[in-house]
């Protein structure tokens, strides 16, 4: 869907992007990860011509994008950044309208489709005359997000979407996020330097180091095969947590007990360690009741979980 | 104070024509100019916003063009532009200029970048990011600029009579020529009250949200083209010649009051500045000014004195005029200053006024020339007891004796000198002289009798042109009122005059005042 050959963008002598490529596959979230000043962000913001590359090409749905009219190719890329950008004079169905009445959409469609998007993003109806400031920063993101996929674009760029919000805030719109249909369709670009998100949202990570790919892969590889000692190091300390977050109840299955009670009703499916671990926590139980693809049900404790997990690293250690 | 107020109120009341007219003008030159100050600055201020490198140089030039002295802005423009309303109008633009840029450019470059930023990604392009995005936003600010540019406007407005543009300057200064508090009030408080109450409107819609501003940003080119077209409005009567009189002329019994009664005068007249009046009359934007007649410049534009056939014009002979406090302070001042008694006549006065009106000699020059052709110049004592501080009015000739005053002083006694000369008009002169901010100078006895006593008509009839009369009478009551002394007149008398161009009052067999009064009722 998006691919970069060779794109490079210098800034005043110094290379932000130095010939980076990466391909993007249709409904595929790719996220740019690295410190700050990596070169994560112009290399988005090159994906929609805001910044035009020195050098390389870049292509959308096969079509080079230099040869497009920037101002028609940004119409059609959703586009999401940390600030968010509403614009303060306008209230929030005009700023969620912006693109489809650049569009000339009937005024009717622009109606129809505002209400989908706000009762899909938990957006209340009575904020629509609302002026942006006077909403809390977590409804305005979702409105910045509204803007963004108002016009359902194939593909989305999103830079740093959740990094000015609180942290409670920024994991229950992140929850939303990855739940939310119309995304599942999508083709994202998204940056961050916070690994933790990374790990969370992408199909596949691509980390970036002074203007230049230092490795792309999915979570998994990232964590159990770094290329070298700055991917290894730039994920260390914070390795079991990853590791709880991209292992599978359906990667332990194997490894946990049976359930003694088969009439109970299950309350997770396929969800990650990590998660299984935070539902016992949050419900205060001791017990949690998992259902794996063929309806058998497994009853998970705490110690179950950790027991199963454990025996899993010590396989893929030596497998 | 209870007389004081109902006397203006009469005024105003009486003069409530030319008052309603005066606003109109005013605040006609004032929205004209802001609408053509709106069209330049705001394009230019979007230009350096986007092009950030001009905007030291745009905003350099603006700055330099809004420190320029109004007055001297004025008279820059009459070579180019003529007098009456196209010079007002660009020298008002002129100021309204910089807040305008500077504000839109403060305005702009002030919006948050990613708001900018998202109305780029979300595939705007540069106009609609321009006129959805940015120019909303920045409006606010702008009309700040606006407010103020306003403001400064109005103020402005006033010095727009000087070059024949109408606006309450008439009244302001004509006023101030003729010791008129109430004349000057009537001028003043309107447009005080213009500019208060203008600020306030927009500081209303300056203050208002977005929302209501959008509207407001529509109605209000409409409605400033509006305001601006009062200024087309009063139209005065037409006439085949125009005269152009000073405001001090327009208000005074021997002046455009005494040429209607007296003469039945009926000319289409515009108020003008003396400063600019000459040169008119010489470009043939004016056919007849009231020029004074040991001016200058009546040699250097060729104009020729209308004969006042009737006599209206009472006699003005220059004397020094002092403290007595200075006089016995100064025991040598009296002698000193009489030395120049009966020295100058009407013909030197002309001549000495050309050298420095039209040849451009300085008056310090002009008058050591005159004092060494009658050997009255001795070399300065560079004495130090006391200081005599001489005052003058705002022009040549008052420049040139107030010099030879000072040579006098410095050559004759052991006195200092200070010179505070261009004080404004008589008013602004006689009172820095009765409040002991000078200690003398030269003044006109028409001036004297007419302008500061002001006695009843018929006192003022009765000797108003008899030359001796009017100085006796003078003489004793600035003594008895003021404690002021006349000393001896100085020779020439510098009476108010009726003036043509010497070839068209040829070419109209127009040689007196009823000869034109008659040349104006067949044409």
């Amino acid at each position: 869907m998006i691919e970069l050959k060779a794109v490079s963008k210098k800034f005043n002598h110094t290379h932000a992007v130095n010939e980076v490529s990466f391909k993007v596959n249709e409904a595929e979230t790719l996220v740019l990860l690295g410190t700050s000043g990596c070169g994560k962000t112009t290399t988005l913001k090159m994906i929609n011509r805001l910044i035009t590359p020195d050098a390389g090409e870049i292509y959308i749905g096969g079509e080079a994008i230099a040869n497009q009219d920037g101002d028609a190719l940004r119409k059609k890329i959703g586009y999401v950044m940390q600030h968010i950008g509403l614009f303060p004079h306008y209230t929030i169905a005009e700023n969620i309208a912006v693109v489809p009445k650049l569009l000339k959409w009937p005024k009717a469609k622009i109606e129809e489709r505002i209400h989908g998007l706000m009762e899909k993003l938990h957006l209340p109806a009575h904020t629509l005359n609302m002026l942006p400031n006077q909403l809390s920063g977590g409804q305005q993101q979702r409105v910045g997000l509204a803007r963004a996929l108002v016009a359902d674009p194939a593909v989305l760029l999103m830079d740093e979407p959740f990094g000015a919000l609180d942290n409670v805030t920024r994991t229950s719109i992140q929850q939303e996020f990855k739940a939310l249909d119309e995304l599942k369709r999508k083709t994202i670009v998204m940056v961050t330097h916070d690994v933790q998100e990374a790990f969370e949202l992408a199909d596949r990570i691509c980390l970036m180091d002074k203007g230049k790919v230092v490795q792309l892969g999915t979570p998994k590889e990232l964590l159990y095969q770094p290329v070298n000692d700055f991917a290894k190091k730039f994920l260390a300390g914070q390795q079991l947590t990853l590791e709880f977050k991209i292992t599978k109840l359906s990667d332990i299955w194997s490894f946990l007990p049976n359930a003694a009670a088969a009439e109970e009703k299950s309350e997770v499916a396929d969800v990650s360690v990590w998660e299984a671990m935070e539902l016992l926590r949050s419900t205060g139980k001791d017990r949690l009741l998992a259902v794996d693809e063929h309806g058998k049900i497994k009853a998970l404790s705490f110690e179950q979980l950790t027991k199963g997990f454990n025996q899993y690293q010590n396989l893929q250690a030596h497998g | 104070m209870g007389e004081q107020q109902q006397t203006l109120w009469q005024f105003m009341s009486g003069q409530s024509d030319k008052l309603f007219t005066q606003t109109l003008q005013h605040v006609g030159l004032t929205f004209i100019s802001l609408l053509l100050a709106i069209a330049v600055g705001l394009p230019l201020g979007i230009l350096i916003a986007r092009k950030r490198k001009l905007s030291g140089l745009v905003l350099g030039i603006a700055g330099v063009l809004q420190t320029i002295p109004s007055i001297a802005l004025l008279g820059f423009m009459i070579p180019v532009l003529g007098i009456g309303a196209k010079p007002a109008i660009v020298a008002l633009l002129i100021y309204a200029l910089l807040p305008i840029i500077r504000n839109t450019y403060t305005g702009i470059t002030g919006i948050d970048e990613y708001v900018k930023e998202a109305a780029k990604a979300m595939g705007m392009s540069a106009s609609q990011i321009l006129f959805k995005v940015e120019l909303p936003l920045a409006m606010p600010v702008i009309l700040a600029g606006i407010r103020t540019a306003t403001v400064i406007n109005v103020g402005v407005a006033t010095l727009a009579s000087f070059i024949a543009a109408g606006g309450l300057g008439e009244f302001i200064f004509g006023g101030i020529s003729l010791n008129n508090t109430n004349m000057i009030l009537a001028g003043a408080i309107p447009a005080a009250l213009l500019a208060i109450i203008l600020d306030l409107l927009l500081s209303v819609i300056q203050k208002m949200d977005f929302k209501r501003l959008r509207r407001a940003v529509y109605i209000l080119p409409v409605l400033i083209l509006i305001l601006g077209g009062f200024y087309i409005l009063p139209s005065a009567y037409g006439s085949s010649l125009t005269a152009g009189f000073t405001p001090e002329f327009m208000g005074r019994q021997d002046g455009d009051l005494g040429l209607k009664s007296a003469y039945g005068l009926k000319i289409h007249t515009i108020v003008i500045s003396d400063a600019v009046m000459y040169k008119a009359a010489f470009s043939k934007e004016l056919d007849v000014i009231s020029g004074y007649s040991t001016d200058g410049r009546l040699k250097a534009f060729d104009l020729r004195i209308l004969k006042d056939d009737k006599g209206i014009f009472p006699p003005y002979y220059a004397a020094p005029i002092v403290r007595e406090s200075a006089l016995q302070q100064f025991p040598q001042l009296e002698a000193t200053l009489n030395l120049l008694a009966n020295k100058i006549t009407d013909s030197a006065m002309t001549d000495l006024n050309y050298r420095t009106d039209y040849l451009h000699q300085s008056p310090e020059r002009v008058a050591k020339d005159f004092l060494i052709s009658q050997g009255l110049y001795k070399a300065s004592r560079n004495g130090n007891r006391g200081t005599v501080r001489i005052g003058s009015k705002i022009f040549g000739e008052q420049y040139i004796l107030a010099e030879m005053y000072s040579m006098l002083i410095k050559g004759n006694t052991d006195y200092n000198v200070s010179t505070k000369t261009g004080l404004g008009g008589t008013k602004i002169c006689f009172d820095a002289l009765t409040n002991d901010q000078i200690d003398l100078y030269p003044e006109y006895t028409g001036t004297g009798l007419l302008v500061l006593l002001q006695p009843d008509q018929q006192v003022a009839k009765a000797m108003a042109h008899d030359k001796d009369k009017t100085y006796q009478y003078v003489y004793g009551e600035f003594k008895k009122k003021f404690n002021i002394k006349w000393l001896k007149p100085i020779g020439f008398n510098n009476s108010y005059a009726l003036m043509m161009r010497d070839k068209q009052s040829k070419a109209l067999n127009i040689n007196t005042i009823t000869d034109l009064k008659k040349y104006l009722d067949q044409n």
